[in-house]
């Protein structure tokens, strides 16, 4: 049977689309047949960085309203053969997911796949609430500030009270914190929370701290999750996210200020 | 058999208790005097019960308040909530003691009972304990909500609003690991952020209502 991991956050713009690709593509990576949903139904963003836009036919919506199969839908990924996306639609709205549609397309994947990954659209509507209902596990991205820290408390009571699980009285989904855009320096300076100060509100497991990077923003252009990239910080931090996620020990990297080296101070980073 | 010259049967009447606040005779007259203008023609020959809990202890001339009512065409018809020696001069005066039907039924103030909650409370989320105090394990985020009839005890950091004694219980208190709320509040009053942090900041500590204004007390480390 499937996880179902969703990947939330209330706020917007804070790295869900980016993390749900790169977790998904890490799981693949490891060997686990993965799966990645775009719930953000009329702005698709998900096949933009998983770079496989041009290769959509059949959406989300057209499989909940019958007019496709999974089979036609899902889009293998071309870096990987365990990964597939399962793009949303840009031409509907939110209200096209419905409980029942929703749940029945998980059900179909859940039997040959091992996790599926929902990439949530921000806010506490219609599209994040079914993102969120069917999930075994949800990772709560949020950012060193507060009102991104401020939102993901909304989400986790959400998950709490509007989730299956929750309704059905089930044992409660597993909560993980993922700290995005995270810059140690600024963290040194006052203007950013720290990792400690965002856990203690929240009061949730850390999954992982993926520092501000410019790979980030490079390997979204071009189409490529950022995990693929393992020679910046982010896509390491992301390895280092989705080891934690299968239960290995790792420990938390780039959450202390990097010592600029002799050269780097001579001539710039 | 002849018919009964009389019959005695029970009935009830409603009527106006006027209570008396004061023992100073003048000062009653200027302020009935200014009562009665506004609708005269409803206290013409009104029957009143006078209510004298407010002076119970005072000395005050009952023929010179009686007399001050008859003057204005008030019918005492009888005295309550009054202490011994005004029940004796009221008997003096043919004036009837009367106890008032449902001596305001002390209500008798229901069972409270406790609510626990053992997680946090998220930004969003509103927990109300109806007639009861509300324990938390665990804290109340920026935007949650926890109100209680009853007394609020937090194990952990209040940052979002709670009110206890929302029903009126001026006793109830909210006692916190770490006060960092945006809004507390008993019995209707309240407090804002700044407010409370000028008392504590980010400690433990209990606040409880003193008087009209709300205080902070430090609790024992």
């Amino acid at each position: 049977m499937a996880q179902i991991i969703v990947v939330t956050s209330g706020k917007g713009g804070v790295g869900k689309t980016t993390s749900s690709a790169a977790i998904a593509t890490g799981l693949a990576l490891k060997g686990k047949k993965t799966v990645v949903i775009d719930f953000d139904i009329g702005l698709r963003n998900l096949d933009l960085i998983m770079g496989c836009e041009r290769r959509v036919v059949y959406d989300f919506v057209n499989v909940i309203n019958g007019e496709a199969n999974l089979n036609q839908a899902l889009i293998k990924d071309k870096r990987c053969d365990k990964l597939f996306i399962l793009p949303a639609s840009q031409t509907r709205d939110k209200d096209a997911l419905t409980k029942e549609g929703v749940g029945r397309v998980l059900d179909d994947l859940a039997k040959d796949f091992d996790y599926i990954v929902c990439d949530s659209p921000a806010g506490i509507e219609q599209g994040a609430m079914m993102a969120l209902y069917f999930a075994d596990i949800a990772i709560v991205t949020t950012n060193p500030e507060v009102s991104s820290v401020r939102d993901s408390d909304r989400i986790l009571g959400m998950l709490q009270s509007r989730s299956r699980r929750a309704e059905q009285s089930l044992e409660p989904i597993k909560e993980y914190l993922l700290l995005t855009r995270y810059s140690p320096a600024r963290v040194k300076t006052g203007e950013m929370l720290g990792v400690e100060d965002v856990k203690e509100i929240l009061a949730i497991e850390l999954l992982g701290v993926i520092p501000e990077s410019q790979s980030v923003l490079k390997a979204s252009n071009s189409g490529v999750p950022v995990i693929i990239d393992q020679e910046s910080d982010a896509g390491l931090a992301y390895s280092d996210t989705v080891a934690r996620l299968l239960g290995e020990d790792v420990p938390v990297r780039f959450i202390t200020e990097e010592k600029k080296g002799f050269l780097k101070r001579i001539f710039g980073s | 058999m002849a018919k009964q010259n009389l019959e005695l049967k029970a009935t009830s009447f409603t009527l106006s208790v006027l209570h008396i606040n004061h023992h100073d005779l003048d000062l009653i007259a200027a302020e009935l005097d200014n009562k009665l203008a506004q609708a005269p023609q409803f206290f013409l020959g009104a029957p009143l019960v006078l209510n004298l809990s407010a002076i119970q202890h005072a000395q005050i001339d009952f023929y010179a308040l009686k007399q001050l009512l008859t003057d204005r065409n008030l019918i005492i018809v009888g005295i309550t909530d009054a202490s011994k020696e005004q029940i004796e001069q009221a008997k003096e005066m043919a004036i009837a003691v009367v106890k008032s039907g449902k001596q305001a039924p002390k209500a008798e103030l229901p069972k409270r009972a406790t609510k626990i909650v053992k997680q946090n409370v998220r930004s969003g989320q509103q927990i109300y304990a109806q007639n009861a105090d509300l324990i938390i394990f665990g804290a109340v985020g920026n935007g949650a909500e926890v109100i209680a009839d009853g007394s609020i005890h937090i194990y952990g950091a209040l940052r979002g609003k709670a009110m206890a004694g929302a029903a009126g219980d001026n006793q109830s208190v909210i006692i916190a690991n770490s006060l960092e709320a945006e809004l507390v509040s008993i019995a209707g009053q309240y407090w804002l952020t700044e407010h409370l942090q000028q008392y504590a900041l980010n400690q433990r500590g209990c606040v409880r209502l003193d008087g009209e204004s709300l205080t902070v007390e430090s609790l024992p480390q």
